[in-house]
């Protein structure tokens, strides 16, 4: 097929969304606050995230200090700990990684790489903010309402939640699940925008199959988070009627310090199940993202066309779908019916297959690549590897006879940290670095982001990995100190004290990560256009950082995927998503280019 | 185009046509709004659709003493069912442009609707009366929460109606289109809300025995 040129076809002028009127800020505070332009929502969102992510951090900190070093920090009280491991992993998961993904990267990337100038419903989209803002104050209130925050761990299990023996029981908990309440709505208003804009404001040329992969994570991490988090929602409404009305959704008849409560009747597996309905997909609304975030750098940076694009689409898709029934599989010891940890192991091991099949595809994009080794290169590759590492984990865990012994050890604190906190977060950093120059308008230092990147890869496995171990040989999780228990060998303190030290070098190296944004964001050399020599489309606007209503005068046509890097014939390494055939400078003397390539 | 139609398209070849023009292909005519409106509908269903199972879960114990059934939760879904119709009658008339007729059909529905979570209230009232209102039964505990969610939901739905309302009566000021958009997405949402609250009301003023073989279908029992 020779190229066909615009004119064959006769110009079509991309299509305006008739219904949105662009926003036009007012003043200052319309333009900034209140503002209703995604790439301002995204970076509130962002900054929010890592704000409050920073605290979580923190926790973590003190956690280490008690588990390291346990007898020397007198402030910290067994009451203490619980609320430092919940409001870390709540932090963590809720309001850090999936606000960050979604809001954060959802804001800024869809309309960009789509061709929109704005989300479908900007109003909407701001208020999403400001409600997503509100969840995170209150959940900083409760550390300051009599009884501190909750300590009832993320998971939130009743009954011990709401009874008085668990930290927090007061006040900490009606406001964490008062936030969480916040969160699902606020989130449902921006999921609604980030669905909705991909499905109804593509430019022209743009179909679904050349959006770029980082589009269909974000989408399908979308869907799933709008699906998965009305049962959250639905457990912190009962869980919350329970604690102040005194209903039994999940409270059965109980007796505590010799007293018989007035609950009866309730089922506390009914809120795991509820949870997990939740808590599983929610790994996949982090992982999702990743993952095409991931496989846009390494295209880029290799300057290779994504290996199986097409088969990278469906797999995100499939996860996704599966992502829904394999819930249980947090449930080994609940006393389930064998036959449902048979179903649940055999779905949790199917995924592995569409997974599996993602990670040989970026395997097989680097392969023979022009890799250059930059900072979101790294941090691409760090991704693989330690993704791979918390997969296979997850898979001794998806059995049932492996799960039972393993289960509410380290080895499962190892397993998720893998998958769903290092792995993410080096994309999340992967990412900034990528996008920095198209955010900023600047170039950050290259030097100080690989140090950055080795030392928290680095630091990260000598974290992590040596709580398998601790796993092994059954040192528990969610334990304030082991005391004097017979099993553990001198080892096993000794690691944990290396763990803690470790934890402090990697969380102060981020400083040289802020360091580095905020002063390239002052005194950076000026980025050129387009640095990385990117073919999708939100490098292609007409000025950088991109302006409001992205697009100049008029909207961008599409004429190829988002993956045209290394084409036969042509005089540069990259084609943009933007370029009509006929524009495409070719080399020399090419052949006639047949350009077929199979994907 | 259809969805899965679009997704087995071979992205990486040459387009043959220049510049697709997806809005004439692919993406759909229908109006932004409207999309939006079926995916939050899709999220609300999702939410009653989970406390419902929790509520089928719940029924198969032996101790489930289910709320009473009371005539005026007949009443209820008839109120709530006129004023669908009255909705459906206004998105009729304003197809055919005829004004006074949509603004009959949103009265009625607006006025329904009010009586219908009236009428809801005043159940609850009942079962206070009748001294079965006991927040530690778990069939009363969870009727309370759903029919309270459903309620909340129709009362935000009477936002959305005073806003189309609005454009209605002021037509002069919008665009037709959005005038008639906005009586239709409002439709949608009763027409919804109304069947989600059929299900709901089988379920909640069904015994144990003619939901029995559901539940032992769905592998409660
Ligand atoms: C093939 C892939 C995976 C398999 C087979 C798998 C399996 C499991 C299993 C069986 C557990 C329960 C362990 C227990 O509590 O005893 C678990 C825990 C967990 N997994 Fe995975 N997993 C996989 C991937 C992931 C991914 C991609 C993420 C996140 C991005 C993730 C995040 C978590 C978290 C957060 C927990 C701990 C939950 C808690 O109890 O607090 N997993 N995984
Ligand atoms: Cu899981």
């Amino acid at each position: 097929m020779s190229d066909i040129t615009q004119d064959d076809v006769g110009y079509v002028a991309p299509a305006e969304n008739a219904e949105q009127d662009l926003y036009h800020p007012k003043s200052w505070i319309t333009k900034y606050v209140f503002c209703q332009d995604a790439k301002v929502i995204a970076i509130q969102y962002a900054s929010t995230a890592i704000a409050i992510g920073l605290v979580a951090l923190v926790l973590s900190w003190l956690m280490r200090l008690q588990l390291g070093f346990p007898d020397s920090f007198s402030f910290i009280e067994p009451a203490d700990y619980y609320q430092f491991i919940t409001a870390h992993g709540m932090i963590m998961v809720v309001y850090l990684l999936t606000a960050l993904f979604l809001g954060g990267f959802g804001n800024y990337m869809i309309p960009l790489m789509v061709g929109a100038r704005d989300m479908a419903f900007p109003y909407v989209n701001m208020v999403s903010y400001w409600v997503y803002l509100t969840a995170v104050l209150v959940l900083i209130a409760s550390f300051f309402v009599p009884g501190g925050p909750t300590g009832a761990g993320w998971t939130l299990y009743p009954p011990q939640a709401i009874l008085s023996g668990t930290p927090g029981s007061d006040g900490g908990i009606i406001l964490m699940l008062v936030s969480l309440a916040l969160f699902i709505v606020g989130f449902t208003m921006g999921g609604l925008n980030y669905v909705v804009t991909v499905l109804q404001s593509r430019t022209r040329g743009m179909t679904l199959m050349r959006m770029p992969l980082t589009i269909w994570g974000i989408f399908t991490a979308t869907v799933l988070a709008l699906l998965a988090f009305p049962a959250l929602f639905v457990g912190a409404i009962m869980m919350l009627l329970d604690r102040i009305l005194g209903t039994s959704f999940f409270m059965p008849s109980i007796v505590e310090l010799g007293e018989h409560l007035s609950y009866s009747g309730g089922s506390p597996i009914l809120f795991q199940h509820l949870f997990w309905f939740f808590g599983h997909p929610e790994v996949y609304i982090v992982a999702l993202p990743a993952f095409g975030i991931v496989s846009d750098l390494i295209a880029v940076h290799s300057r290779r066309h994504i290996f199986g694009y097409r088969m990278m689409v469906w797999a995100i898709v499939i996860i996704g779908a599966l992502s829904f029934v394999v819930w249980a599989h947090h449930m080994y010891v609940s006393g389930m019916n064998p036959y449902f940890g048979f179903f649940f192991a055999t779905t949790t091991l199917i995924i592995a297959i569409p997974t599996a099949l993602k990670v040989y595809n970026w395997t097989l994009t680097l392969w023979k690549g022009n890799i250059r080794l930059n900072t979101p290169m790294l941090f691409a590759i760090g991704f693989i590897v330690t993704f791979l590492n918390g997969g296979i984990t997850g898979l001794f865990l998806g059995n049932v006879a492996i799960d039972v012994p393993l289960s509410d050890t380290m080895f499962v604190v190892a397993h998720f940290h893998m998958v769903m906190g290092v792995a993410p977060m080096l994309v999340v950093f992967g990412a900034i670095y990528h996008w920095y120059p198209l955010i900023t308008g600047k170039m950050y230092s290259e030097a100080l982001g690989k140090f950055h990147f080795w030392v928290t890869f680095l630091g990260a496995y000598l974290i992590y990995f040596p709580m398998h171990y601790l796993g092994f040989v059954g040192v528990p999780r969610r334990y304030f100190e082991l005391g004097d228990t017979q099993i553990f060998t001198e080892s096993v303190g000794q690691l944990n004290a290396f763990i803690s030290i470790m934890t402090f070098i990697v969380g102060f190296a981020q400083i040289v990560f802020f360091y580095n944004m905020f002063r390239s964001y002052i005194v950076g050399k000026k980025s050129e256009m387009n640095p990385w020599g990117a073919a999708s489309l939100e490098w292609m606007t007409p000025e950088m950082p991109p302006g409001h209503g992205n697009w100049g005068k008029s909207l961008p046509l599409v004429y190829r995927w988002a993956y045209d890097y290394g084409v036969p014939g042509a005089r540069d390494d990259f084609i943009p998503q933007n370029m009509a055939p006929k524009d495409v400078p070719m080399e020399k003397k090419a052949r006639k280019s047949t350009r077929k390539r199979k994907s | 185009m259809n969805f899965f139609r679009q997704l087995t398209e071979k992205s990486w070849l040459p387009d043959e046509n220049g510049a697709l023009s997806i809005r004439d292909n692919n993406v759909s005519d229908t109006a932004s709004s409207r999309v939006g409106l079926k995916v939050f509908l899709v999220v609300v269903g999702f939410l009653f659709f989970l406390l419902t199972v929790s509520y089928a879960g719940r029924m198969v114990y032996e101790d489930w003493r289910p709320v009473p059934q009371s005539w005026l939760m007949w009443q209820n879904s008839a109120m709530l069912f006129m004023a669908s119709v009255g909705l459906y009658f206004a998105q009729i008339s304003a197809r055919q442009d005829q004004w006074n007729h949509v603004k009959i059909g949103l009265i009625a529905a607006g006025a329904f609707t009010v009586g219908f979570i009236v009428g809801q209230a005043l159940a609850w009232q009942q079962l206070v009366d009748k001294g079965i209102f006991e927040l530690t039964n778990p069939a009363v505990a969870l009727f309370i929460l759903i029919t309270g969610l459903h309620g909340l939901h129709m009362l935000g739905g009477l936002v959305a109606w005073g806003r189309t309302a609005d454009k209605v009566w002021q037509r002069d000021k919008f665009k037709l289109s959005i005038v008639r958009q906005s009586i239709e997405n409002c439709a949608l949402y009763w027409h919804f809300l109304l069947a989600v609250w059929l299900v709901l009301f089988f379920l909640l003023f069904s015994g144990n025995d003619n939901m029995g073989i559901l539940l032992t279908i769905c592998g409660f029992k």
